[in-house]
């Protein structure tokens, strides 16, 4: 059944969905990302239910500064769109291409990094916002820190897969494995679309 | 046979496997371990609630057995042994070779392992959990809860994983692996209840995942989710445990549904009745068992607004559940039925799976649910939903599959004992309990007082758990004993059934059909009975079949997991040997470098020739198979 | 419902009904036999639920048993039965006529839930209405009378046939207040504040229970409710709320000494003084039983005092187990004389 695609006439226009592999990978992974979604969504909802529970502790309104939020929101967008254009470039073969599209992700996701991780420093440095604080604080944490986790593996995944295949060219094999690490890409950026009209911009509004 | 990987050990083979036939036999060893492990701690329960006051289990240690009771019989006992069935049929019966990912199959099995061996290790360390396997906060929390929930949280969360892969992987070979000609309305029940029971696991054991990770925070990092004083809210872990917990009831009674649906339409010799109302009936519930969580917790005080939707949107089940119970009915109605051990089981369901569903549709009354709310009412029926609804079903399919499984019959004397025996406990040991519950007793208590009319009914019911031990040991005696005098199995049918999987040779070569067969209609192999010569029509020529390679990867991840939570248990005992953190970090690295071999190391399996595979045809045709 | 109570009447002729009054449990504790309105109510919907699932259930038996009789596969009979693929009227049939049954009991469902979260004040009563505000501990039962301002302990009384309003607390986890023979239970949550009524149609006492699990000792996390006429229950009220006399005896005089060296008054307040971390001993002496569950006698209360421990698992009551016999014996007589009731 596997392997009976003939690539004598170069690759198929969607290599990552050529082989019964790159189809049982693909679904997969879509499935996959829809648990994601319904494991971020209680995470959303623990957030949601205690956003007012602050005993005493800073509010949101206290912390948020949107301008921060603003510059990262823009990195995480523009990473995605980064990882648009490689898939486009896997589509069109040209290896090359992709292989610079990703590796500018990756440098804007590690950025998007850099920026949270002084975020949460400076929330807890001047405004004794750690994670024990109060229930709003420990579900903000888990809520924005799941998000960070999230990228940190992905942009580890990314990079493991650049490195691995940084001569390989496109293959049968290798295309499912980028287009489904763009995949998460993207879902990782729409999720911070999400964390940042529940938790900044609904945070300083009230 | 193909045999060409016998220079290994027969060790080493079942450690590094992908086969999901034999993945399915290690679910069903591991979930037998842990159904009689629970079973024990049931037994010794109703001994010590056999008299008023006795001594024979401490309070602190009864809560340690209905925890361990509940979590292992629904997340290490039920779920494993649907699992079996669900990895041994599904390929079988759609006509592939294998499920879609054999690799995350075997790894799916190995995390479920090591996470159940985690929880388990509690007795260990000072004893096990003690909150119930609901968990409620506060009793759970931090401030209250002793190490024994540390390992449920982790043990839990470590086998959830194992969990979540296996069902993507049975979502993604339903729909992608299915044989030429097996569209979708043609699925045998089986599949369509396990896909949609995989959908559910998706659905609902992610929240489980985010709620035991909030758990494992507050327990070991002070987080203040459910802390009233630091703006927490102890309410907000019932509703994600719930939102996972019901639809967890229809993760496993859908998969037995599912048997059932096999089981009485072979040995009615008749087509399942209704077979489209039956697909979207199992859809309606599981759509409907996502709606109707917080009918757990109607006394929790939601007010009358929310009570009253969650109660109506709970009766609502009893339509989609009514048109499955008579569907049954009338499959069996006007067909040509053979009593055998496995159609006892599968026929005694559906009436006793409606003594329970109308015990819920009862409990849905919230006002009057405020009387049967966590009283022995309670616990009489989810039993029957889950012993007389999960545990017939999965007898029946263990009857009924038995054979194809194992190349042996089970003996029919000893089944219909076990039969009579188990099934009439059971009726003796719960049936009580509903009156119990109106009586005055309170679930989970570790004793009651002699002065309050309870004792009768509480000693027959502790004989009826005699009954039921002497019929599980009976089964065990029969296993035992089949194996070296049970009736051998050589033929593909031998129940003269319908299904695709009764297609394949006995016992089942490891790449299942030698060549993909053509499906033609529902219930293809009684099509080809009727309308063609008994055989199923090939799909393909014979040619080299592509499998995959075993790995020993799927155990090393997850004895990395088991050592990351382990560490993390660590963190909360008063002297560990070592930092706690070495282990928890050492186990991730474990996990994740096997994650980023297995990533680098490109592995495309071998091929079987098509030489070796005509040579096995013609050794069958030989055989007379 | 009143159509319903009437009908009810005639229930006592069918065998289920005969089954489930036929005095099944103890009085004042079984559901079975309600002693308040609210559990009346509970139990006729209870019966008329089971009436609608009894015919569901008739249907399907009666299905079945015909199945097992008629449709057996004879030794030797290898005829093929028909197929069916299925049939829509009997298919609409078992859907609709569920549909009907579960609307006639949505309709109480919902009355009776909205009924049951009233927390207005008892119309006949009108402001005297009493007001309980009940706190869950590990693993005992506090009552503040707030306005009257006084606080029992493991046992709660009531006037006869009033709605008495109870605000539901707990100190440590979730409990649940229950009183099978009056009515539901509702949980008593951390940090949350619930409302419940009951009303007992005749006097005594009735046996409430803990039903939700709270640790080890949950089994024994009893009370009770003890209903009193009203002129009775004001009576009562006045004794809680008066000055604590001195005993008249020196054996509890002495006793009196014994219980404030030992620092029992630390966590048991008997009257205004002292803390309410363990259960209030202004009336101990007439407790009905001690513990919450250990008939009221001498050997048990010395059993309790010196080991409390291995009769209450994870209680918080300090052990006594070298207190000197003479002391024993006089703290016993001190807390024998805390009545109200004369």
């Amino acid at each position: 059944m596997a392997g009976a695609v003939d690539t004598s006439k170069g690759l198929p226009s969607h290599p990552e969905r050529a082989t019964l592999e790159g189809k049982n990978k693909f679904l997969g992974f879509w499935f996959f990302l829809g648990g994601e979604t319904i494991l971020f969504a209680t995470f959303f909802g623990t957030f949601l239910g205690l956003r007012g529970g602050t005993a005493d502790g800073p509010t949101s309104a206290d912390l948020v500064a949107l301008d921060l939020v603003f510059i990262m929101t823009m990195l995480l967008l523009t990473s995605s769109l980064t990882s648009v254009l490689a898939m486009f470039a896997m589509k069109k073969n040209n290896f090359k291409a992709m292989m610079i599209w990703m590796w500018i992700t990756v440098v804007l996701g590690l950025a998007f990094l850099g920026f949270e991780i002084y975020e949460f420093h400076h929330y807890v440095t001047d405004y004794e916002f750690g994670f024990s604080t109060s229930a709003f604080a420990s579900a903000f944490y888990s809520l924005v820190g799941l998000h960070g986790a999230h990228v940190a593996f992905g942009l580890s995944w990314i990079i493991v897969l650049l490195i691995r295949y940084r001569k390989s060219g496109i293959t049968l094999t290798n295309a499912p494995k980028f287009y489904v690490a763009g995949l998460y890409w993207h879902f990782i950026d729409v999720v911070w679309v999400f964390i940042f009209t529940v938790v900044y911009l609904m945070g300083v509004g009230g | 046979m193909a045999t060409q990987k016998q220079e290994k050990s027969v060790i080493w083979d079942w450690l590094t496997t992908v086969d999901h036939k034999k993945i399915a036999i290690m679910y069903l060893i591991a979930g037998t371990l842990f159904f009689v492990k629970a079973g024990v701690m049931a037994l010794f329960m109703r001994i010590q609630l056999m008299y008023p006051e006795m001594n024979f289990l401490s309070g602190q240690t009864f809560n340690e057995f209905i925890t361990m009771h509940g979590t292992i019989m629904l997340f290490l006992a039920a779920t494993p042994l649907l699992f079996a069935f669900m990895n041994y049929v599904i390929p079988l019966q759609i006509g592939a070779r294998d499920v879609a990912f054999p690799f995350v199959n075997a790894l799916g099995f190995w995390i479920f392992f090591s996470g159940g061996l985690l929880l388990s290790l509690s007795w260990f360390f000072g004893g096990g959990p003690d909150a119930g396997w609901t968990a409620y906060v506060p009793l759970s929390s931090r401030d209250y809860g002793g190490l024994g929930l540390d390992f449920y949280v982790l043990g839990l969360q470590v086998s959830g994983i194992g969990t979540l892969i296996s069902a993507i992987n049975f979502l993604v070979t339903i729909v992608n692996m299915r044989a030429p000609g097996m569209t979708m309305m043609r699925l045998p029940l089986f599949v369509w209840t396990s896909f949609i029971s995989s959908t559910l696991i998706l659905f609902a054991f992610t929240p489980l995942a985010a709620g035991l990770a909030l758990l494992m925070l507050d327990r070991l990092f002070e987080a203040q989710y459910f802390i009233p004083s630091m703006g927490g809210n102890v309410v907000l872990w019932q509703h994600i445990f719930w939102i996972f917990g019901h639809p967890e009831v229809y993760i496993l009674v859908l998969p037995a549904f599912g048997i059932i649906s096999e089981v009485i339409p072979a040995f009615s010799r008749k087509r399942l009745f209704g077979y489209t109302a039956m697909v979207f009936a199992t859809m309606i519930i599981a759509f409907l068992g996502f709606m109707v969580w917080a009918h757990h917790m109607f006394t929790v005080g939601m007010g009358p607004v929310a009570n009253s939707i969650f109660a109506v949107a709970t009766m609502t089940i009893a339509v989609p559940t009514g048109i499955k119970i008579f569907n049954w009915l009338f499959t069996m109605w006007g067909g040509k039925i053979t009593f055998n051990t496995a159609m006892l089981f599968a026929s005694s369901f559906v009436p006793t799976f409606v003594l329970g569903g109308v015990t819920g549709v009862m409990l849905a009354m919230a006002p009057v649910d405020y009387l049967y709310h966590d009283t022995y009412f309670v616990v009489a029926h989810f039993h029957y939903i889950i012993v007389g609804g999960i545990v017939l079903s999965l007898f029946a399919g263990l009857f009924y599959w038995y054979p194809k499984m194992f190349g042996h019959m089970l003996n029919e004397t000893l089944g219909k004992l076990f039969f009579w025996i188990f099934y009439i406990g059971f009726h003796l040991t719960f049936f009580v309990q509903h009156l119990l519950g109106l009586m005055g007793m309170p679930r989970r208590v570790y004793t009651y007082l002699g002065d309050q009319g309870l004792d009768a009914f509480n000693f027959i019911s502790t004989i009826g758990t005699f009954f039921m031990s002497a019929g599980v040991i009976l089964l065990v005696i029969n296993v035992i004993y089949s194996a070296y005098k049970g009736e051998r199995v050589t033929v593909a049918d031998p129940w003269d059934a319908r299904t695709l999987e009764w297609a394949t040779p006995t016992p089942v070569p490891e790449y299942n059909f030698a060549q993909t067969p053509q499906v033609r209609s529902l219930d293809p192999l009684f099509y080809e009975k009727i309308h063609g010569d008994g055989t199923m029509k090939p799909a393909e020529p014979v040619t080299d079949i592509h499998m995959p390679n075993g790995s020993i990867l799927p155990l090393i991840m997850s004895i990395g997991l088991f050592f990351a939570g382990f560490g993390l248990i660590m963190l909360n005992m008063d002297n560990p040997l070592i930092n706690p953190w070495i282990v928890a970090i050492g186990g991730l690295v474990i996990t994740f470098g096997s994650m980023f071999v297995r990533s680098v190391k490109e592995d495309h399996g071998y091929h079987i020739p098509a030489e070796q595979v005509k040579a096995d045809l013609a050794e069958l045709k030989k055989g007379g198979n | 419902m009143k159509l319903w109570k009437t009908a009810s009447r005639f229930l006592p002729l069918s065998f289920l009904t005969l089954l489930l009054t036929g005095c099944l449990g103890e009085e004042n504790l079984t559901a079975l036999d309600p002693k308040g309105p609210q559990s009346q109510w509970i139990y006729d919907n209870m019966i008329l639920s089971i009436i609608v699932m009894a015919l569901v259930s008739i249907v399907v038996f009666a299905i079945f048993f015909i199945i097992l009789a008629k449709y057996r596969r004879k030794p030797g009979d290898d005829e093929i039965p028909k197929q069916v693929h299925g049939n829509t009227a009997l298919e609409i049939t078992w859907t609709v006529i569920p549909i009907i049954l579960l609307i006639i009991l949505a309709v109480p469902t919902i009355t009776g839930t909205f009924m049951f979260a009233d927390k207005e004040p008892d119309p006949e009563v009108g402001e005297d209405t009493v007001y309980i505000k009940v706190t869950g501990h590990q693993f005992w039962w506090q009552f503040d009378y707030e306005e009257e301002g006084f606080t029992a302990g493991q046992e709660v009384y009531i006037p006869v046939g009033e709605k008495v309003i109870f605000e539901l607390h707990a100190q440590d986890v979730i409990h649940s207040f229950w009183v099978p023979a009056l009515g539901g239970k509702l949980d008593t949550v951390p940090g949350i504040t619930n409302h419940m009524w009951l009303e007992a149609d005749e006097p005594g006492v009735y046996k409430g229970k803990c039903a939700e699990l709270c640790g080890p000792a949950h089994a024994l996390m009893d009370f009770k409710l003890i209903a009193l006429e009203r002129e009775e229950y004001d009576a009562w009220v006045e004794g809680m709320t008066a000055e604590v006399e001195e005993p008249t005896e020196t054996l509890a005089n002495q006793g009196r000494a014994v219980f404030e060296e030992n620092s029992c008054i630390g966590c048991h307040a008997v009257g205004g003084a002292g803390t309410a971390a363990g259960p209030t001993f202004t009336n101990f002496g007439e407790r009905e039983v001690i513990a919450g569950y250990l008939e009221n006698t001498d050997e048990n209360l010395e059993a309790w005092i010196r080991d409390p421990e291995s009769l209450k698992q994870g209680n918080e009551m300090p052990a006594f187990p070298d207190m000197s016999d003479e002391d024993m014996e006089a703290l016993i007589a001190y807390l024998r004389s805390l009545n109200v009731k004369e």
